[in-house]
C-alpha cells in the first residue's frame, strides 16, 4: 500500500515534469527540427543574447512585472489601509469590487481593459499593457496586506502619534514594519502574476510591443526557435535553484519561523 | 474623519476606473449594436447635394457615422446552433477537465500530507515549479510528444517492432502505424488538465495539512476504520480547499482558447476562441462582449451552486451536535 502511493506520486510527477525534461533536452539539441536528436550544442544558449526580439520581449516583461509589481504594491497597501479604516458596510462593499477580477475570467479582464482604453482613446502599446497589469496585480496585493492589518494592534497608530510622530513618520516607523510580510507577499504574487501573464497581454498590447508570452505565442504557429527553449531553460533553472535553497534553509530549522514572533506588550 | 474620507478618494477612482467602468462597458456593448445613421438627401439652394442627418446637422459627404441602439440581436444569435454547440462544448471540457483534476490532485494532497513523505513541503514545491515555466511552451511541449511524428509514437512504433505479439494485438485492433493523439477534444482536456492540476492540489493540501491530527487519533481511538474516519473527518474538513480548487479550475478552463487553439488545432473551437476572434479578426466587439457577459454570467453562477455547497454542509455539521 505505502509503494503505491510511492509510485502514484512518482506517476504525477513524470506527468508534470515530462513536457519540462523534454524542454531542457531540444535547448541542447543542435538541430531546429524536434523530431530528431543533432547532438549536443550550447550554440542555442550563445545565439540567445543576440536575438533582437528574444531580448526586447524578456526585458518588455521584466520591466513591465517589476514596474506593475511596485506600484501595484503601493496602490494595494495604501488600498488596503483605506479599506481597513472604512466602516463594515461600504468596507464589504468595496472589497467585492476590488475581489471581481479575481472572480473573472481573464478573458473578461482583458477583455473589458480594451473596452476602457479604446474608449479613452489610448494608443494599444507599453502604456496600456502596464496598466492593465497594475489593475490586475492589485486585488491580489490588497488581499495579502488585509489579514496583516487585521492582525495590528489596534491603538498602535494612535499610540505612535501620542508619542509625538505625525501621522506620516507613525505610518512608516510603525505600521508598516508590522504589515511587512503581507505587503512582502503582495509584491511577489504580483511580480509572477505579471511575468507570467499572457491572455490579458494579448488584449491590451499593440504597436509591436510584445512580452515574452506574446512572443512565444506568435511563435507557437510558426515553430518555436530552439533559443526561446534556452531562455526557458534559464529561467526555470535559476528559480528551481533558488526554491532549492529557500526549502532547505527551511528544513534545517523548522520552527526558525516561530522564534521571531513578537512579545507582546502587556497594557 | 474628514481627512479620512478624502484619503479614501484616489483608491476608490481607482476602482472605479478599473474595475466597475470596464465591466460596464462590457455589458454596454453587450446589449448595443451598431447601425448606420439614417439620413435623408437633401439639394442645396446652390444646387449641390447634401445629407440631412437625424438629429439635424448637414454635411456634404455621405455619412459614414454609426450610432449604437440597444439590441438585445447579439443574445439571439448566442442560441443558434453554432454558437450553442460551442458553448456547450466548453461546458463540457470544462467539467470533465475539473473533475479530472480533482480525482488526480485529491490523492496527492492525500498521499502527501500524510506520514509516507518526510518532507511534504519540498514535494509541493515541486509540484508548484512547473507553473514557472511558460505555459505555451510547456503546452508546446505536449505537442510534440503526441503529434504523429512524435515521442510516443515512435517509442509505440519501436515496441511494436520488438513484440510482435503487441504489434499484432494491435493491428487485430484496427490501429494503424500512427495514431492520432493531438486535435481532439481528448488533447485539450489532457492540455487543460496538465495546466491546472496544480492548481487543485494546492488549496487542498493547505488545508488537509492544517486539519488537526488529534482528531484523526480520536477517530482511532474511538475505533473508526482508518476509510471511515477519512469519511467522517478528512473529507469533510478538506471541503472548503475542494471548493477553491473546483473554482481554479473551472474557471480558466471555461474560458481558455490558448490551450484549445495548440492541443485542437483549430479543430475543437471552446468560447474564448470565439471571443478572441470577435476583438480580432472578425472585429465584431458588440458580438464578443455580449459572449463574455455570458461567460460572466456561467462562472458567477458556477460559484453560487458551489457556495450553496458549502453552507449546506455548514448547517448540516451544526445539527448534528445536538
Amino acid at each position: 500500500m505505502k509503494k503505491l502511493r510511492k509510485v502514484y506520486i512518482a506517476l504525477i510527477m513524470v506527468f508534470l515534469y515530462a513536457p519540462i525534461v523534454l524542454l531542457v533536452l531540444y535547448s541542447f539539441n543542435d538541430s531546429k527540427s524536434r523530431a530528431k536528436w543533432g547532438g549536443f550544442t550550447l550554440r542555442w544558449y550563445q545565439e540567445l543574447f543576440s536575438d533582437k526580439v528574444i531580448i526586447s520581449s524578456l526585458g518588455t516583461t521584466l520591466s513591465i512585472g517589476l514596474l506593475a509589481a511596485v506600484i501595484s504594491t503601493i496602490l494595494g497597501t495604501f488600498g488596503a489601509i483605506v479599506l481597513y479604516q472604512m466602516k463594515r458596510g461600504p468596507r464589504n462593499m468595496m472589497l467585492n469590487v476590488v475581489n471581481l477580477p479575481m472572480l473573472n475570467s481573464e478573458v473578461v479582464t482583458g477583455v473589458s481593459l480594451m473596452l476602457l482604453f479604446a474608449l479613452a482613446k489610448l494608443q494599444m502599446g507599453y502604456m496600456t499593457l502596464l496598466l492593465s497589469h497594475i489593475s490586475f496585480c492589485v486585488p491580489y496585493v490588497v488581499l495579502s496586506v488585509m489579514p496583516k492589518l487585521r492582525q495590528l494592534e489596534p491603538n498602535l497608530a494612535e499610540a505612535a502619534q501620542d508619542l509625538g510622530a505625525t501621522p506620516v513618520q507613525g505610518f512608516f516607523k510603525v505600521i508598516l514594519p508590522d504589515i511587512m510580510p503581507g505587503v512582502v507577499s503582495g509584491f511577489l504574487m504580483a511580480l509572477t502574476m505579471s511575468i507570467d501573464d499572457f491572455v490579458v497581454s494579448f488584449f491590451t498590447t499593440g504597436s509591436g510591443v510584445s512580452n515574452l508570452s506574446i512572443t512565444i505565442y506568435t511563435m507557437a504557429k510558426r515553430g518555436i526557435s530552439p533559443k526561446i527553449n534556452a531562455l526557458s531553460t534559464l529561467i526555470f533553472g535559476g528559480v528551481l535553484i533558488l526554491m532549492l535553497i529557500l526549502n532547505l534553509k527551511d528544513m534545517k530549522n523548522p520552527d526558525g519561523a516561530k522564534k521571531i514572533e513578537k512579545v507582546k506588550i502587556p497594557y | 474623519m474628514k481627512h479620512k474620507n478624502l484619503m479614501s478618494l484616489p483608491f476608490t477612482l481607482w476602482a472605479i476606473i478599473f474595475i466597475v467602468l470596464p465591466l460596464c462597458l462590457i455589458v454596454w456593448y453587450g446589449i448595443t449594436l451598431e447601425i448606420p445613421v439614417e439620413y435623408t438627401q437633401i439639394t442645396l439652394e446652390d444646387g449641390s447635394t447634401a445629407y440631412k442627418l437625424e438629429d439635424g446637422t448637414v454635411q456634404t459627404q455621405e455619412p459614414w457615422q454609426k450610432k449604437a441602439v440597444i439590441s438585445f440581436s447579439n443574445f439571439k444569435r448566442m442560441v443558434e446552433p453554432t454558437y450553442l454547440k460551442l458553448l456547450i462544448r466548453s461546458l463540457r471540457v470544462a467539467l470533465l477537465t475539473t473533475l479530472i483534476c480533482l480525482l488526480l490532485g485529491y490523492p496527492v494532497a492525500l498521499i502527501l500530507t500524510g506520514k509516507d513523505f518526510k518532507h511534504p513541503s519540498l514535494w509541493m514545491m515541486l509540484i508548484i515549479l512547473p507553473m514557472w515555466m511558460n505555459f505555451l511552451l510547456r503546452t508546446y511541449s505536449w505537442m510534440s510528444i503526441l503529434e504523429n511524428s512524435g515521442i510516443l509514437n515512435s517509442w509505440i512504433a519501436s515496441l511494436r517492432e520488438a513484440i510482435p505479439a503487441f504489434d499484432k494485438f494491435l493491428s487485430d485492433r484496427g490501429v494503424g502505424n500512427k495514431i492520432i493523439f493531438l486535435y481532439n477534444e481528448n488533447a485539450v482536456i489532457l492540455g487543460m488538465v496538465y495546466n491546472y492540476l496544480s492548481f487543485m492540489i494546492m488549496p487542498i493540501y493547505t488545508v488537509i495539512e492544517k486539519i488537526d491530527r488529534s482528531l484523526l487519533e480520536a477517530a482511532a481511538d474511538l475505533g473508526a476504520s482508518p476509510s471511515k474516519s477519512f469519511l467522517r473527518v478528512t473529507l469533510p474538513y478538506s471541503l472548503p480547499g475542494v471548493l477553491e480548487g473546483v473554482t481554479m479550475v473551472f474557471v480558466p478552463a471555461v474560458t481558455t482558447f490558448v490551450i484549445s487553439q495548440l492541443m485542437g488545432g483549430g479543430k475543437v473551437p471552446l468560447i474564448g476562441d470565439v471571443i478572441q476572434n470577435q476583438f480580432g479578426k472578425s472585429s465584431d466587439w458588440h458580438f464578443g462582449a455580449s459572449l463574455s457577459l455570458l461567460v460572466m454570467v456561467v462562472v458567477l453562477a458556477f460559484m453560487r451552486g458551489l457556495h450553496s455547497i458549502d453552507k449546506e454542509e455548514e448547517v448540516q455539521k451544526e445539527v448534528r451536535i445536538f
